[in-house]
């Protein structure tokens, strides 16, 4: 009998592993594990036997049907496993297949230096100060020490607003910015304006009358050169890499004492990067603030012409003229 | 500023071992940037010697006049030319480049055939050798040997630094004046001329005869003038050769030898003179306003009216000069001349930059001027001038005129601490008093305060903080440390960006990440533009520019969209099929006339009635965001077809830029330029208009060919209010039960004002209203819309009963308000 037992298992074992399929694997259990499979049929046998031989059996036959259907939860899942590789197989697509389903939106370059000059500051402590393009020449001009008839003033430079009477000009500068926030506000300052600014120069390859500028001014006590040539090295740094090396040199400014140029050097040259110097103290009396206690200074540069160095940018035209292949390349800078 | 190194040697003995670089970079220490640098010398080999014109054959029969030219080389054999100028004669001296020469610019000379004769060289013009602007004849020599070396001759190897002079810095408009500085940079000492020398020397050659008078009328034009009389000038004298050739290195013409001497002063010594013929003055010359006089030709063939301001020359009759700026062409040295008047002035530079800019004429004299010139010159000048008269044209001196109120000398006190403090640097007492009396002040140390007596030619100096400069750049800026400052806080300008700058990057960044790319375009339109697009009210008032870049556009944008259209056809006119970009930036609205806010003193703080009146000259200029959707939206390609960007898009761009802000905006329907009438969304907030968005209308579509269905959408940045902090809800667990609702009703019933209804018919208990389908036949005014509807409460779960009330009462209010049908 127990002979019987092994001879059904083996044949049971034997079937379920040569099924080749999920569905052949069902008949298998029909045939083999059902209430009408041998060893269902064995179990019933069991009645008919003796009581003192009936329990030693009926273990055997429990351990066989075990065994039989063990292996058929194995069979079941390497088969459904197969099933699910095969269909895995068949859904693989190609995914070097071109993915431009979305239009791909970029920001213009001089908006991504723009955030990122004033993340520079903001980090600091700086606050950031805007203010109007079509301004009052009083805080264009005459604030910053360019009365009536200097030369700056002039029409090559400045775009007026008709009538001349109006006196509104298309700012030169953001410096009316600076001047407004001292006048609105009590040192100490800390601020950076950038901003859209406007000079009567024909465009070409590096000039452009419309133009964006980011200018800084700090007042407070003892404010010195030193201090302004701190936050232009820092500032160089963060723009062009921290190996980059500065100088500033004397220059002139109507709105700055001693007044000088900041240079970095790039490429193997000198290139000139913007003005700067310590604020002027008639601009500070224009402005209600004690030059015996407090002092400052300021600085501005191009955002156009730092663009342009960094990325080697070759002519201005690219950037206003708003071709979409170039704001692209960009995409949305490192924010 | 030009300026010739053997120049320079005249004021400075420059040693050897200085090298050009090291001139270059004491200039730029010392605040004068260089232009370039450059020696022409450098460009030129081979032999290029002086020859003399000994014989000229002109060749008939060309379409232009050709000479064929035989020059003595001082070789036994004659040399024969082709040269196509004609200002040279038999006799003559010029530059003859021979065959083997290189001229600047790579120019390589060789013999050749040309208009049927053997060429065996060119005579050169001051073009050709890089010398000038020069090629309207060659050069013809007044001196010089045969077969020498013309290089020498033209004091061609010579390099020329040219340097940028600040408007601060008018007294290095001249040889004398860079020099001085130069000297200074380099702890050389610098040379001056002998003063005493140059009027002693005058002095012994003064003949007898009558001077003319001069006089200063207006004494707000003029410190100091001098006329000096000078007769029996050679009117064929020569200019000489060393001074012809510092013209040429200086960039000037040689003209006639009276105005080489006087350019030649002005450019070596810093001081403007004028010559004028003395036989065409009429009694006194005087420096007076214009108030008799209509008008003057100056020397550039204008004939200028005369304004009230203007500061003049003039005899008893007329007006001889725009002083300072430029002569008439009445009293103009010419060929005939014989006798001259030499004018040199100390003119108030505010005059002649009045002058300069009514006129709109800068000259040489005028630029100085302008910055400044050394009120002490006149005299030494005209005097230096006079005594070349005299020994290149033989003239008599017979004296001069002169009237002077002398401005006294620019004196202040100041605390050499206060200078250290400036620069961040500490200098030693010593050391600036070294400074200051090295850029030629004179020091007066004391205990706490020292006073300062400034040159004659640096007026310009009148605070301490032009002192720290001049100390500063005397040592150099590369002395001032680098130090990071500590930054404070103003209570009232918190740190970081202002709200409205993080709206508008965050705006911007949801825009690029939708898919559009920023541009920025000039803020100029014109009419036409304003027109094309349809624009009235608001829109069509705006700012003219009194002197625009160009006459086509005059006027400042009153809004994004025609800027963006003419960027979008730019673009598709590149070969792109579809477009989208977006702009941020102020616009220009002329609506109520401002008061200007003119002469308000900057001497002091304006009065809080003057700021007032200030900020208000100035028009509220709105920040606007504009984007235009143009073709494809979503793109097609491998995967199927596209979309095309409709009015959808827009709207739910200006929605979404609106919601990001934190608030719901009400939406209508608006017949508004430059939106098709019946596709234009009006968005509000709290009643306040905060954009508009839709398709474009079809008449500009066409006008710009632009793709069917263009949309593009405008919004008002600083119109929306910033929102109140958001008050969360707190999140409901409890089961939702959701309803369908579909209605039909009139067409002409907004979707937004159906929704309103729902809500307020299903009262608090309703989560989420959302429209899921539209449908109306053709033909027919009347539409169906369905809604779903989410209620849940926040305590328990809802029976059917409940929700089922909620729903048709949501439904009542609609029927009640819009007629509508509830359908089962």
């Amino acid at each position: 009998m127990v002979g019987e037992v092994e001879e059904i298992v083996n044949k049971a074992l034997e079937a379920i592993s040569a099924s080749p399929s999920l569905e052949a694997l069902r008949a298998v259990k029909i045939a083999h594990l059902s209430d009408r499979s041998p060893i269902a049929r064995a179990n019933q046998g069991l009645a008919q036997l003796p009581a003192d031989s009936r329990a030693a059996l009926g273990k055997v036959i429990g351990a066989a049907r075990a065994k039989i259907n063990l292996r058929y939860v194995e069979r079941e899942r390497e088969l459904e496993e197969k099933r699910d590789l095969d269909i895995i197989i068949k859904e693989r697509v190609d995914v070097s297949l071109p993915v431009n389903r979305f239009n791909q939106g970029a920001l213009h370059p001089l908006t991504i230096l723009s955030h990122e000059i004033s993340e520079l500051f903001t980090s600091l402590g700086y606050s950031v100060q805007e203010g109007p393009e079509l301004e009052s020449s009083w805080l264009n001009f005459d604030a910053l020490n360019m009365p009536e008839n200097h030369p700056a003033r002039s029409m090559q430079d400045t775009f007026f607003i008709e009538p001349i009477s109006s006196g509104l000009v298309l700012r030169t500068h953001t410096s009316p910015v600076q001047i407004r926030t001292m006048l609105q506000n009590e040192p100490p300052l800390y601020v950076i304006c950038p901003g859209r600014t406007y000079r009567a120069d024909e465009l070409d390859a590096t000039h452009t009358p419309v133009f964006n500028q980011v200018e800084g001014l700090v007042i407070d006590r003892e404010i010195n050169m030193s201090h302004l040539k701190g936050t232009l090295d820092l500032f160089a740094a963060a723009m062009f890499g921290s190996d980059v090396t500065t100088r500033i040199r004397p220059s002139f400014f109507p709105f700055t004492e001693p007044s000088a140029e900041v240079d970095f050097f790039y490429n193997g040259r000198w290139v000139e990067w913007g003005g700067c110097g310590m604020v002027h103290p008639k601009v500070l009396q224009a402005c209600g603030i004690d030059s015996q206690e407090f002092s400052g200074f300021a600085f501005g540069m191009g955002l156009e012409r730092t663009l342009m160095v960094r990325h080697g940018i070759r002519d201005m035209h690219d950037i206003v003229e708003g071709d979409v292949r170039f704001s692209k390349q960009f995409g949305v800078g490192n924010l | 500023m030009k300026l010739p190194r053997s120049w320079l040697k005249d004021y400075i003995a420059l040693p050897e071992t200085l090298s050009l670089d090291d001139l270059v970079a004491a200039f730029i220490k010392i605040g004068f940037e260089v232009e370039s640098v450059k020696n022409v010398g450098d460009e030129i080999s081979g032999p290029i010697k002086i020859g003399r014109v000994i014989s000229i054959e002109e060749l008939e029969g060309l379409k232009k006049p050709i000479r064929y030219v035989t020059l003595d080389i001082g070789e036994s054999d004659l040399v024969s030319v082709i040269c196509g100028a004609r200002n040279f004669q038999e006799g003559d001296l010029v530059v003859v480049a021979l065959p083997g020469a290189v001229l600047p610019g790579n120019f390589n000379i060789s013999a050749r055939e040309t208009y049927g004769r053997k060429s065996n060289g060119m005579i050169c013009s001051a073009r050709e050798l890089a010398m000038g602007e020069d090629h309207s004849g060659i050069i013809v020599l007044t001196q010089g040997v045969e077969g020498a070396d013309a290089l020498n001759a033209l004091g061609l190897d010579d390099p020329i630094i040219e340097i940028a002079v600040n408007p601060d810095r008018g007294y290095a408009m001249s040889v004398r004046g860079a020099a001085r500085e130069l000297a200074m940079a380099l702890d050389l000492e610098f040379k001056d001329f002998s003063r005493f020398e140059i009027l002693s020397e005058l002095e012994k050659k003064k003949v007898s005869g009558e001077v003319r008078k001069v006089e200063i009328s207006d004494p707000s034009g003029a410190s100091a003038i001098y006329l000096r009389t000078l007769t029996d000038i050679d009117p064929h004298a020569a200019t000489p050769l060393w001074i012809r050739n510092r013209l040429l290195q200086a960039g000037m013409r040689s003209i006639s030898l009276p105005v080489d001497i006087t350019n030649y002063i002005m450019l070596d010594m810093g001081q403007p003179l004028h010559a004028f013929d003395s036989d065409k003055v009429t009694g006194v010359l005087r420096v007076t306003r214009s108030s008799t006089f209509q008008e003057i030709k100056t020397l550039d063939g204008e004939l200028r009216k005369l304004g009230e301001s203007d500061l003049l020359i003039a005899d008893d009759l007329k007006p001889l000069a725009l002083a300072g700026t430029m002569g008439g062409s009445e009293s103009e040295v010419s060929g005939e001349t014989k006798n001259i008047l030499l004018e040199a002035a100390s003119f108030d530079s505010t005059a002649i930059a009045g002058n300069s800019r009514s006129h709109r004429l800068s000259s040489e004299a005028s630029r100085r001027f302008e910055r400044g010139v050394d009120p002490d010159l006149a005299e030494v000048a005209s005097a230096q001038a006079a005594l070349f008269l005299i020994e290149y044209s033989g003239a008599k001196y017979l004296g001069f005129s002169s009237q002077q109120h002398p401005l006294p000398a620019v004196q202040l006190s100041f605390s050499p601490r206060k200078i250290s403090q400036v620069l961040g640097t500490q200098f030693s007492d010593a050391e600036i008093e070294r400074a200051l009396t090295a850029i030629g002040g004179e020091v007066v140390p004391g205990s706490e305060e020292w006073v300062f007596v400034a040159p004659s030619w640096r007026r310009d100096i009148t605070h301490v903080a032009d002192l720290s400069e001049e100390v500063g750049r005397y040592y150099g800026y590369e002395r001032i440390p680098s130090i990071l400052p500590v930054v404070k806080f103003s209570p009232s300008l918190p740190p970081g960006p202002s709200r409205l700058q993080k709206r508008r990057k965050s705006i911007s960044l949801l825009l690029a990440h939708r898919g559009l790319i920023e541009v920025q375009s000039y803020p100029f339109i014109n009419q036409e533009q304003l027109d094309s697009m349809g624009f009235t009210g608001d829109r069509a008032k705006t700012f003219r520019l009194a002197n625009p870049m160009s006459d086509q556009y005059p006027l400042l944008r009153t809004h994004l969209i025609p800027g963006l259209l003419s960027t979008v056809t730019r673009n598709l006119t590149r070969g792109k099929k579809s477009i989208a970009i977006f702009e941020t930036g102020a616009v220009f609205r002329n609506l109520s006339a401002t008061v200007p806010a003119v002469e308000i003193a900057a001497d002091r703080r304006p009065s809080p009635s003057e700021i007032k009146k200030i900020y208000e000259s100035v028009p509220h200029q709105p920040l606007h965001v504009a984007g235009v959707l143009a073709g494809e939206f979503d793109i097609a390609g491998w995967w199927g077809g596209g979309r095309g960007a409709d009015w959808l898009d827009a709207i739910s761009i200006a929605n979404e830029i609106i919601e990001s802000t934190g608030h719901r905006s009400v939406r209508s329907n608006v017949d508004l330029a430059p939106w098709h009438p019946g596709r234009c969304a009006e968005f509000s907030i709290d009643g306040r208009v905060v954009a508009h968005a839709g398709e474009i209308h079809p008449r500009i579509i066409t006008a710009f060919n632009l793709p069917e269905r263009t949309s593009a959408f405008t919004v008002i940045v600083d119109a929306i209010p910033f929102a109140h902090p958001v008050v969360a809800n707190a999140i409901n667990t409890m089961p939702a039960a959701i309803q369908d609702i579909s209605l039909y009703l009139p067409s002409n019933i907004s979707a937004s004002s159906v929704e309103e209804a729902l809500r307020e018919g299903a009262g608090p208990l309703l989560e989420e209203v959302a429209l899921f389908d539209r449908y109306q036949k053709e033909g027919e005014d009347w539409i169906s819309l369905a809604f779903t509807l989410i209620f849940r409460d926040p305590e328990r779960t809802l029976t059917a009963e409940e929700v089922s009330r909620l729903r048709s009462n949501a439904g009542e209010i609609v029927a009640q308000k819009f007629g509508a049908v509830i359908r089962q």
